[in-house]
C-alpha cells in the first residue's frame, strides 16, 4: 500500500513537473506587419510551415493599416510591448535604429560573411555601424505596365525601349475630349506613387547624375542631370500634355480602369492588376537611354525589436531565419509577387523569363537602393520640384536649388548627431 | 469611520458627496487633460525622439521653428482658413437661420438636413468631397462644369484653389450647428420688441438692422469664437483630401496642427512638435481671452 502511494506520488510529481517544462518550452513571439492581404497570407503560410518545425514556439502574427504603422511599432516598442520580429521599410532603418526600436542582429545567428555571400548587394544599407540591423525576404524593383490593348489601338507592336520612344509612344496613346480634357492619358505621372524613385535613381543616372554624393551625407541633385531629370518627368504633364499628375486619384487607379497606356509600379502591384477584368497588360524593363539601363531596388526588412530577449530572442532569431530561407522567399514571390532576396533563388530561369516577374528580376541587376536618412521628406522633395514646375511654371533647376535645401536640412541633422 | 461620519453636520455630509461625485470630472481633467498639456511646456525645451534619451535645449525648438519660412507659411494658412471660413460659414448660417425662422411647413426636415452633416464622420465626408474634386473624367464637380461648357478647375491639384476647396466642406459641416445656434438666439428675442416695432412702422429690413442683429450679439460672439476655434485647430479634412496628406500642393493646405503631427508622428521630433503646440495654445488662448472680454462688456 505504501509503496503504491509512493510511487503515485513520483508519478504525480514527475508528470507535473513534465507539463511544467513544456510550458516554459513554449514561447510565443509577436510578429508585426501591416495589412496587406496577400503579405498577410503569405506570412500566415510561413507561420504554419516555421511552427510545424518548431514545436514548442509560437508566432502570433497582428496587422494593422499602413496609415498607423510607423506610430503603433514605435509607440508599443518603446513602452515595452509589441512585436518581437518587426517588418519595416529599409527606408525607415535610421529612424529605428536611433529610436532605440530594433537591436543589431547577433552575428552567431546571422554570419557577415553568409550574409553578404547569399543577399543581393543593396542588402548592404542595413548593414550600420559594423552590424545587421534586419534582412529582407523579398525585394522590389520598378518596371513599366502597359496596357496591351490600347498599344495595339495606337498601332503599336511593343514597348518604348528608350526615354524618348516613351514620350513618343505617350503622345501616341493620349485620348481627349473636344475640349482637350483628358479621356486616357499616355503615361500616368503620379509623384505619390513610385515616381519619384524612378526620377532619384533612374532618370538622374540615366542622365549621367548621381542623386546623392558617394558618402551619402550630400544632395547632389542640383546639377544639370538633376534638372533634365526633373524636366523629363515634368513634360509629360507640362509641355506633351500626355498625363497629368493624379489624374483619376492615382497612377495605379487610371492603369487598372484601363485610362492610361502606360504606369511605373513595383511587381507587388501586379496581383492587383492581373484581378482586374478587361484589364489587358504586359510588363517591360524601364526604358533606357543612350544605351543604358537604371532601376530603384527597395525592400522591406524584418528586425528584431529591442524588447526580444533571452528565450524570445532566440525563438526570434530563429522566426528569422526562417523568413530568410530560400523557402520562404520561394513562397513570398508565389503569394505577394515580390522578388527573393537572393540571387541563388531570384535568378533561377523559370523566375527570369517569367512574364510578369521576368523584367522585375532582370532589372535588378542594374538596380540601385537610396541610402534613406528619412524616406517621407525625401520624398518630399520630388512631389514640391514636380508642383513647383508644373504649376506654378518654375525653371527645373530653381526648383531643384529650393527642395535641395531643404533635403539637405534633413541630412545635416541626421548626421550632426 | 461611521463615528467619523455620523459626527458630522448634514452640511458637511452634503459637500462631502458633492465632492465625491466631483473627483471624477476632477480627477479625468487633472490626469487626461492638465497634466498632459504641462507636459507639452516641459516637452517643448527638449530634443526628443520618443525613445531615445531626452536632451534639455532650453529656447532652440522655437528658435528654429521662427527661423522656418514654412512655418509663417503654416500659420498663415490656418488664419486663412479661420479669416475667411469664419464670416462666410457665420454669414451662410444667419441667412439660412433667418428664412428658416419664417416657414414652418418642412422647417424640422429642412433643420435636420442641415445638421446632418454635423454629426457625419468628418474623414468620411471629405472622402467623398476629395472625389467630387477630382478632374475628368470621373470629378462630379468638373463634370458639372463641362456640362455647363465652362473649362475643368484643378482644385485640390492648385496652390490656390486647394484651401478653399478644402475648407468648403469645413464649412457645411459646421453650418447645422451655427443654425441651430443662430434660430434659438432669434427665438430667445421677446416678440414683443418686434409687434412695437411693426406698429411704429418699421420694415423688414428695419427690424432686421435695429433689432434682430444687435440682439443676436452674444449669439454672434459665441459661434464666432467657437468655430474660430474650430477653424484653427482644422486637422480631419486636410488630412484626408490633400494629396499624400502632406497639406500640398506644396504646403498650401497645411495648417499648424498638421504640421505638429508630422513632427511628431512622421519624424518623431517630440520637442518640435511641443513647442508649436505651445504657440497653438497661445493663439487659441488669446482668442478665448477676447471673447471673455467682449463677453463682459456686453453685460
Amino acid at each position: 500500500m505504501k509503496k503504491w502511494l509512493k510511487s503515485a506520488f513520483a508519478l504525480a510529481i514527475g508528470g507535473t513537473s513534465l507539463l511544467w517544462s513544456g510550458m516554459v518550452q513554449a514561447v510565443e513571439i509577436e510578429y508585426w506587419q501591416y495589412t496587406y492581404a496577400s503579405r498577410v497570407e503569405a506570412i500566415d503560410k510561413l507561420i504554419q510551415n516555421f511552427e510545424a518545425a518548431n514545436p514548442g514556439v509560437t508566432v502570433k502574427h497582428t496587422h494593422f493599416p499602413y496609415a498607423d504603422y510607423r506610430k503603433k511599432v514605435a509607440i508599443a516598442v518603446s513602452a515595452g510591448d509589441g512585436p518581437d520580429v518587426v517588418q519595416l521599410y529599409y527606408g525607415w532603418l535610421n529612424d529605428y535604429r536611433e529610436g532605440g526600436l530594433i537591436q543589431p542582429l547577433s552575428s552567431s545567428a546571422f554570419p557577415h560573411a553568409t550574409i553578404e555571400r547569399d543577399f543581393f548587394p543593396m542588402v548592404g544599407t542595413m548593414k550600420v555601424e559594423g552590424e545587421y540591423w534586419g534582412l529582407p525576404t523579398a525585394v522590389r524593383s520598378l518596371a513599366l505596365f502597359w496596357n496591351k490593348d490600347m498599344f495595339a489601338e495606337a498601332g503599336l507592336s511593343g514597348p518604348p525601349e528608350t526615354l524618348d520612344e516613351m514620350v513618343d509612344y505617350a503622345k501616341k496613346l493620349t485620348k481627349k475630349d473636344a475640349d482637350g480634357n483628358y479621356l486616357s492619358v499616355g503615361f500616368a505621372v503620379d509623384t505619390d506613387g513610385q515616381d519619384h524613385h524612378w526620377w532619384r535613381e533612374v532618370l538622374i543616372r540615366l542622365y549621367g547624375g548621381q542623386p546623392y554624393s558617394e558618402d551619402g551625407k550630400k544632395v547632389n541633385y542640383t546639377t544639370d542631370a538633376g534638372a533634365k531629370a526633373l524636366k523629363y518627368v515634368t513634360d509629360f504633364e507640362a509641355v506633351h500634355k500626355v498625363g497629368a499628375n493624379g489624374f483619376m486619384n492615382r497612377g495605379q487607379d487610371a492603369f487598372a480602369a484601363g485610362k492610361a497606356g502606360m504606369v511605373l509600379d513595383g511587381s507587388f502591384r501586379i496581383s492587383k492588376f492581373v484581378k482586374q477584368d478587361g484589364l489587358n497588360f504586359a510588363i517591360s524593363e524601364l526604358p533606357g537611354h543612350n544605351g543604358n539601363r537604371y532601376n530603384f531596388s527597395s525592400y522591406w526588412v524584418n528586425g528584431i525589436s529591442s524588447k526580444a530577449e533571452g528565450e524570445k530572442k532566440a525563438a526570434a532569431e530563429k522566426f528569422l531565419q526562417y523568413l530568410t530561407s530560400d523557402e520562404a522567399m520561394q513562397l513570398w514571390l508565389d503569394t505577394v509577387g515580390e522578388l527573393p532576396a537572393k540571387p541563388a533563388v531570384a535568378l533561377v530561369d523559370a523566375n527570369k523569363t517569367h512574364p510578369l516577374y521576368g523584367p522585375f528580376i532582370r532589372g535588378l541587376s542594374y538596380a540601385n537602393a537610396t541610402a534613406f536618412v528619412s524616406e517621407k521628406p525625401q520624398r518630399q522633395s520630388l512631389i514640391d520640384a514636380y508642383d513647383m514646375v508644373v504649376l506654378q511654371g518654375a525653371d527645373p533647376a530653381a526648383a531643384l536649388k529650393k527642395v535641395a535645401k531643404a533635403e539637405q536640412e534633413v541630412f545635416d541633422e541626421f548626421f550632426d548627431n | 469611520m461611521t463615528d467619523f461620519w455620523n459626527r458630522l453636520t448634514i452640511g458637511q455630509k452634503l459637500a462631502i458627496t458633492a465632492w465625491l461625485f466631483l473627483a471624477i470630472p476632477l480627477v479625468f481633467y487633472i490626469t487626461i487633460r492638465f497634466y498632459p498639456t504641462f507636459e507639452a511646456f516641459y516637452v517643448s525645451t527638449l530634443k526628443w525622439n520618443l525613445l531615445g534619451a531626452k536632451k534639455a535645449i532650453g529656447f532652440k525648438n522655437y528658435i528654429k521653428i521662427f527661423a522656418d519660412e514654412d512655418f509663417w507659411l503654416v500659420l498663415w494658412n490656418t488664419i486663412k482658413y479661420a479669416l475667411v471660413g469664419v464670416p462666410v460659414s457665420m454669414l451662410i448660417a444667419f441667412v439660412i437661420a433667418y428664412w428658416l425662422n419664417e416657414i414652418h411647413f418642412g422647417h424640422d426636415m429642412i433643420r435636420a438636413m442641415y445638421f446632418i452633416p454635423f454629426l457625419t464622420t468628418a474623414v468620411a465626408m471629405a472622402w467623398v468631397w476629395r472625389w467630387f474634386y477630382q478632374p475628368l473624367p470621373i470629378g462630379y464637380f468638373n463634370i458639372m462644369l463641362s456640362w455647363m461648357g465652362m473649362p475643368q478647375q484643378p482644385f485640390l491639384k492648385s496652390v490656390t484653389q486647394a484651401l478653399y476647396a478644402i475648407m468648403a466642406p469645413a464649412v457645411w459641416a459646421g453650418l447645422g450647428f451655427q443654425i441651430v445656434i443662430f434660430i434659438a438666439g432669434i427665438r430667445a428675442i421677446p416678440r414683443s420688441y418686434f409687434e412695437a416695432a411693426e406698429i411704429d412702422g418699421a420694415g423688414r429690413w428695419q427690424i432686421l438692422r435695429e433689432i434682430t442683429l444687435p440682439a443676436l450679439k452674444p449669439t454672434m460672439i459665441f459661434l464666432t469664437v467657437v468655430s474660430t476655434i474650430g477653424f484653427l485647430r482644422i486637422f480631419d479634412q486636410v488630412y484626408t483630401m490633400s494629396a499624400d496628406s502632406a497639406g500640398g500642393p506644396l504646403n498650401s493646405t497645411k495648417p499648424l496642427v498638421l504640421m505638429i503631427y508630422e513632427f511628431a508622428f512622421d519624424e518623431f521630433k517630440l520637442g518640435r512638435a511641443s513647442a508649436l503646440t505651445v504657440i497653438l495654445f497661445m493663439i487659441l488662448l488669446v482668442v478665448s481671452l477676447v471673447q471673455l472680454w467682449l463677453m463682459r462688456k456686453h453685460k
